[in-house]
């Protein structure tokens, strides 16, 4: 069966990719929260921040993006359980297809539609005065750690949306996970923050993320955060793919 | 049908066993079901019944016994399986944002099927479902997706087919309508197991009907067999009134083309 994957991969994504086309408003929802985000700190609280940047909005996107990808998998999760609420899940796993397939697709629907939704983002941001003279290199560095930050977190998503019971556990799951950037050098820096807080923040996957992030953006050297930020994306996606996979063939037992 | 009875049943069920936690929902299952017959499995709600269907399917492991569906083991062979069978679980598994032709086209180009865009409109002709065919199908009602559900499952001819309460949920006439595309299936020699919580459905369905109750099967025998179970008919002589489906399919003037 193994010969169909690629094959059957394509065929299921083109499934889900056709659900997003037909109901845009999942990304239109997942990309509100971010830019409500942005706005509120941007033109609310941001006057009273010194986060030591030129524009706030600068220092701010790649906290934002962080929590795009966040609220983005948890349609993930949606989606992956109303296809087992359905039926439609079962109908597939009894048919001579990949049975991985089915999994794959929802991970590259995950990927395109957060993808878009971070195109979104990145649009409003340039509206309110975002602005990088980050070269080739350094975007495509940039499009490839978000990337691998979505795979990480989609695959989470998928236990998430396999081991839920009602709708709303497989999409609450991501609210820790939108919480978290809040914690960290996103908003604001981690310097300010009282000694446990601060060694929270510091030791959590965001903060290396997002410093690596606002080093490309503003062409700075890039430190060693970026080592422990791929280094956290890269565990978090292969946890993630172990647990998924022994979660979806538990199932069966 | 001689050359079809000597050949090796379609679907053989050994000794199954299964529980869940504590509950221990199949003690025994055993049954064998000739090719190109209709096979009606029997049981009130929590019977076994989808368990039973769902070990034969692939989805679900047994703790115990064996079984085969057209001649694979549904353990050691399970991929083989998958090529043979095709399920219509209990709830129609259609997808709801796509439309009913989309549906039919995904499942023939799953299934390899070269020209799955004819597929699926002679399966939408065959419905007739052919008008609906560019609607989404959430705008369907029960008994067009419980067709499209079956019309899915008969691409590729597979030559077993579980189907898994059919016709649950649906009005009289939807109900009709499913009755014969099933005999329409066993005609072309497709073997079909059916479970069913309705006597009537069995009755006029199946060649032979098992009956699962507390985990085994407690009665297996043609429709005449099981008769014989009971003591002889008494003969009464009752007035006979038409019965509320008679008057409903007479008033709403179907069932004339389905039965």
């Amino acid at each position: 069966m193994a010969s169909h994957f690629v094959g059957d991969t394509a065929l299921l994504t083109g499934r889900s990719l056709r659900h997003i086309a037909r109901s845009p408003d999942t990304i239109i929802t997942t990309t509100l929260m971010p830019i409500a985000f942005m706005l509120l700190f941007v033109y609310v609280f941001g006057g009273s921040i010194d986060a030591g940047s030129d524009a706030y909005v600068n220092y701010l996107l790649p906290g934002i993006l962080v929590i795009t990808i966040a609220s983005s998998i948890s349609y993930t999760a949606f989606r992956l359980f109303m296809d087992k609420k359905s039926g439609i899940f079962e109908r597939f796993q009894s048919m001579p297809i990949s049975r991985s397939s089915v999994l794959w697709a929802h991970v590259l629907t995950s990927v395109v539609a957060t993808l878009i939704s971070i195109v979104v983002v990145v649009l409003v941001a340039l509206l309110m005065g975002f602005r990088s003279a980050a070269g080739v290199l350094a975007w495509l560095e940039i499009a490839g750690i978000l990337m691998l930050f979505t795979l990480a977190l989609t695959w989470l998503a998928v236990v998430a949306g396999l081991a839920a019971k009602t709708v709303d556990g497989a999409s609450a799951f991501s609210y820790p996970l939108i919480l978290l950037p809040f914690v960290s050098s996103a908003f604001v820096l981690t310097e300010t923050m009282p000694g446990p807080v601060r060694a929270f923040a510091e030791n959590q996957p965001v903060t290396p993320i997002v410093n690596s992030l606002r080093d490309l953006l503003t062409q700075q050297a890039v430190s060693a955060d970026i080592w422990i930020a791929l280094a956290w994306c890269l565990g978090i996606l292969v946890v993630g793919i172990a647990v998924a996979t022994s979660t979806y063939h538990r199932r069966n037992a | 049908m001689t050359s079809q009875s000597i050949a090796a049943p379609a679907l053989q069920v050994q000794a199954l066993e299964k529980s869940f936690q504590e509950v221990h929902v199949l003690r025994g299952v055993d049954f064998d079901v000739a090719r190109g017959s209709i096979f009606a499995l029997l049981g009130s709600n929590g019977a076994g019944k989808t368990t039973v269907v769902r070990i034969l399917s692939t989805l679900l492991k047994a703790d115990a016994g064996m079984a085969t569906v057209a001649g694979f083991d549904v353990l050691t062979q399970s991929a083989s399986v998958r090529e043979s069978i095709s399920l219509t679980g209990q709830f129609a598994a259609v997808d709801e944002i796509l439309t009913g032709r989309e549906n039919l086209a995904l499942m023939a180009r799953l299934r390899h099927q070269k020209v799955a865009g004819r597929i699926a409109d002679d399966l939408l002709a065959r419905f007739q479902l052919s008008d609906a065919g560019g609607r989404r199908v959430a705008t369907y009602s029960g008994g067009m997706r419980r067709r499209l559900d079956i019309a899915m499952s008969l691409i590729g001819n597979p030559p077993v087919i579980f189907l898994d309460e059919p016709t649950t949920g649906l009005d009289p006439q939807s109900r009709l309508e499913v009755w014969s595309c099933i005999r329409e299936l066993a005609g072309q020699g497709t073997t079909v197991l059916l479970t069913t919580q309705y006597l009537d459905e069995a009755e006029q369905l199946a060649d032979r009907i098992a009956i699962l109750h507390e985990g085994t099967i407690i009665a297996n025998g043609t429709l005449a067999e099981l008769k014989r179970l009971l003591p002889p008919v008494e003969i009464q002589y009752v007035e006979k009134q038409p019965s509320l489906e008679d008057v409903f399919l007479a008033v709403v003037g179907a069932g004339n083309s389905s039965t």
